[in-house]
């Protein structure tokens, strides 16, 4: 046969595969520009400080000078203590759902746990501020110093408004995710694994150790990363209770800035180009972080539960 | 005695599981209680209808902070919705095995994961400082751009629940590829993609860190959409961290109704649209 | 009226795996084909090469000759050739989303006819010679779903038929019904060769015998043998084909 066979002659055919493609690449030329107008636009402050950005611990715009340590300091502390409290919190609301929960008991607390995730981040700040602050100020931190107060972490005066505030804030809200994706490679372990455990006569704890645990392992950790991710990013929340303030205390109840606030709180008010290059590079910094972490936990995830193809095959 | 041990065991992590759990649902109804309990005794019929008033001067509402995040999502969803289920079209019905659709899906993933303030750096610098002004449009799009992953993933999830025998109906009777997607493939899987764009929704009009420096915001009506425009969520943010009562009260009030807006939706779309229509 | 078919040295991939090699058959008009032959045999394969869907799967593909009233296949849109080749497929499939007026009238729809009393009279039509009009003729906007298995494959058949074909192709079409059900389809095979030529792939010989005028037999992707039903039935040709017939494998 070196005759040509006729495919199609629709138009129409033609025009959606064509549309849809171009929309499909459209994601991928969306994540490649929005690099580039970053890296683009935190050029001169590249150029200007280079590796001293994020070692140098002074910012003052007003003699121009910047470095981006504070931010990535309070950052990583706010992010590493909601992970702290939210990657078990989080674990343990998955195994309760997926493994001991009835099904109707189980639509319910899950509703209700992704509600925490729909609640809109300036919403927290705002309970941050008038309900969380307050009373970290006035109960939890005076009583952590008391008992807890020859650790560094636990001295100063109770501010209320702090890095364990943001921590206590970011850990609810990357919570859900955590639970979220856990439960979704937990539901991907075969019945089969279970019940082997159970018929050579494991107790639920038992089964849940020996044969859910260790085939969901992976797809946890990179469910705790993608939480991870989002605690890193998340802005509003955390820019209303973290007290705004670039130093690096040891004390999580002092004051305290991370990248996302300083943006947020200093982007339009950036009177000259280099200010507003600084703080781009700040948010360039964190898109590098998050692309790489969430890189890294979907491979995980997927290796798990999706599949790289896309999970089922027609 | 082992047994006893290991059936002690087994009972103290079954309450540790359930304790994570309520200790997981304690902070969701401390601030449902005090958005609702602050919220409502601030909250009437002037706070739909009236403008913000000047510090300190009781009686201002959000009208055009409700209004402009009405426009917003509108903006975002009349871009976001097509292009997503657009992409999602072609991952499911053209393209599901190549690398290029493993690209896409991944990258989608990884989208979803940005933060949001990221997106607004980028649209500031892409269309506000080159429009020369904030606008409603610049916040429509930064609001799109964060909804087309999230509106891929789930068409996809949903287009894949479609059985390919209804494909093949469709190609047997002599309808175009196009047509069988369109007319027959999409309408099936319908609900669900309903249900998906819906929570989109739901998400963005809850963001403020995309608008912060895209729309902006407004204490008046904006005029047309390429004017800086008032958002609830922002509006919400700039009187939580002022220093006067009046607009405290008002926050909470709006954030009572951003969280009602959000929970309706949430709750529309999975029970009006929940059974699943394959 | 239904169309001649000849298939001249058809071979067809599924990947790497060479599902039929070499197919010569000639289909007579009106009349019912039956293709039987054991699992993976290439019978399935060989129905879909006809209209043109085994292309259709990626990672497909085909070579070889097939003329329908004098025209090569291959030289037409697939999707204009399917409107003259019907299916009806081992699954019922209606279209979920749609009632069952509008499962009937779905292939004419949508390819352009708007004119309602035309699509109702071709619905009425249609239903009437897949014997199901008396059964849904007062729910005719129910939804396709609703029905029985056996009442969503006549569905299906309507379907097939509203578009006009002059080729009518079954996959295996009761394989997944109940007697009953599948003695109103045969009935119904039966009914339409005087308007369609009909190839019917089934696995059940009794079915074939009862309803086939002519019948081929596939084994391992080639047509071992292809005569008139009662001669392969009582009289087969090929050793391979007798051992089938009387069941020594497959």
């Amino acid at each position: 046969m070196s005759k040509k066979r006729i495919l199609t002659t629709s138009m129409g055919d033609q025009t959606l595969r064509l549309l849809t493609l171009l929309m499909a690449v459209s994601v991928l030329v969306l994540m490649a520009w929005m690099g580039w107008q970053m890296f683009d636009a935190a050029r001169p402050s590249i150029q200007k400080f280079g590796l001293s950005f994020i070692t140098n611990r002074v910012w003052d715009p007003v003699k121009e000078q910047f470095g981006a340590l504070p931010f990535i300091y309070g950052t990583l502390v706010t992010s590493l203590l909601a992970l702290l409290l939210a990657a078990p919190i989080g674990l343990g609301v998955a195994i309760f759902l997926n493994e001991m929960a009835e099904s109707k008991f189980r639509a319910v607390v899950g509703f209700l746990v992704e509600m925490l995730a729909a609640i809109p981040s300036v919403v927290y700040g705002l309970w941050g501020i008038f309900v969380l602050a307050p009373w970290l100020r006035e109960t939890v931190e005076p009583g952590l110093a008391k008992w807890l107060g020859f650790i560094p972490l636990f001295q100063g005066t109770p501010v209320g408004f702090g890095m364990l505030a943001g921590g206590l804030i970011l850990a609810v809200m990357i919570l859900p995710t955590i639970a979220a994706i856990s439960r979704e490679v937990m539901a991907a372990v075969p019945n089969m694994q279970r019940e082997a455990a159970l018929a050579l006569g494991a107790t639920k704890w038992e089964m849940i150790r020996v044969a859910v645990l260790p085939y969901a392992k992976s797809g946890i950790m990179g469910g705790i990363m993608l939480g991870l991710g989002r605690a890193l990013g998340e802005t509003m929340a955390v820019t209303m209770v973290i007290g705004n303030r670039p130093d690096i205390l040891p004390s999580l109840f002092a004051p305290a800035y991370s990248m996302a606030a300083v943006i947020a709180n200093e982007f339009t008010e950036a009177t000259y180009d280099l200010y507003l290059s600084a703080l781009v590079e700040i948010g360039l910094i964190l898109f590098g972080i998050t692309l790489v972490l969430n890189f890294f936990a979907r491979l995980l995830v997927w290796s798990v539960a999706r599949g790289p193809k896309g999970g089922n095959v027609v | 005695m082992n047994d006893y041990f290991r059936k002690y065991k087994n009972l103290m992590m079954l309450t540790v599981f359930i304790g994570a759990t309520i200790i997981a649902l304690i902070p969701l109804f401390g601030v449902l209680g005090y958005v609702v309990k602050n919220g409502l005794s601030a909250l009437n019929l002037q706070f739909f209808v009236n403008l913000p008033k000047a510090m300190g001067l009781p009686g201002g509402g959000m009208a055009n902070a409700i209004a402009g995040t009405l426009i917003m999502v509108l903006i975002a969803s009349a871009l976001g919705i097509p292009i997503g289920i657009l992409a999602a079209i072609y991952l499911t019905e053209y393209d599901r095995h190549s690398w290029l659709s493993t690209a896409v899906r991944f990258a989608t993933d990884v989208l979803t994961g940005i933060p949001s303030i990221i997106v607004g750096i980028v649209i500031y610098t892409a269309v506000v400082l080159k429009m020369g002004n904030f606008s409603a449009l610049a916040g429509g799009l930064s609001l799109a751009v964060i909804m087309i992953p999230l509106i891929i993933r789930s068409t996809e999830e949903m287009l894949k629940l479609v059985s390919h025998s209804i494909r093949e109906a469709g190609f047997a009777l002599g309808i175009s590829k196009a047509k069988t997607i369109l007319k027959i493939v999409l309408p099936t899987a319908a609900k669900g993609i309903i249900t998906g764009a819906m929570l989109a929704v739901a998400r963005v009009a809850g963001e403020t860190a995309p608008l912060l420096f895209t729309a902006l915001g407004n204490q008046y009506w904006s005029r047309s959409l390429n004017e800086p425009t008032a958002s609830l969520p922002v509006q919400i943010f700039q009187y939580a961290t002022s220093p006067y009562k009046e607009w405290h009260q008002l926050a909470w009030a709006g954030s009572l109704v951003l969280i009602l807006m959000v929970i309706t939706l949430n709750l529309v779309a999975r029970y009006a649209f929940r059974s699943k229509s394959i | 009226m239904g169309q001649t078919l000849s298939v001249r040295q058809l071979e067809a991939w599924y990947g790497s795996n060479k599902t039929l090699k070499g197919i010569n058959m000639e289909v007579a008009s009106n009349h019912v084909t039956a293709i039987i032959g054991p699992s993976g045999c290439g019978k399935s394969t060989f129905v879909r090469c006809i209209n043109r869907m085994h292309e259709t799967m990626p990672g497909t593909k085909v070579k070889g000759e097939i003329i329908l009233d004098g025209k090569s296949i291959y030289d037409q849109d697939p999707v204009a050739l399917r409107k003259m080749v019907g299916m009806v497929f081992q699954k019922p499939n209606p279209f979920p989303s749609m009632s069952i007026y509008e499962n009937v009238v779905a292939g004419v729809r949508l390819n352009g006819m708007r004119n309602k009393q035309n699509l109702q009279g071709i619905a009425e039509k249609s239903l009437r010679m897949a014997a199901l009009w008396d059964e849904v003729k007062d729910r005719l906007n129910y939804s396709g779903m609703s029905l029985s298995g056996g009442q969503q494959q006549r569905l299906c058949i309507a379907r097939a038929l509203a578009v006009e074909p002059s080729v009518l192709l079954m996959d295996e079409p009761a394989s997944a019904l109940d007697p009953i059900a599948t003695t109103h389809i045969e009935e119904l095979v039966r009914q339409l060769k005087e308007d369609y030529t009909i190839l019917i792939v089934t696995h059940n010989m009794q079915q074939a015998a009862r309803i086939a005028d002519s019948t081929a037999f596939f084994l391992n992707g080639e047509l071992v043998e292809h005569g008139a039903t009662s001669e392969i039935f009582t009289n087969p040709n090929d050793k391979r084909t007798e051992d089938y017939i009387t069941g020594r494998f497959g």
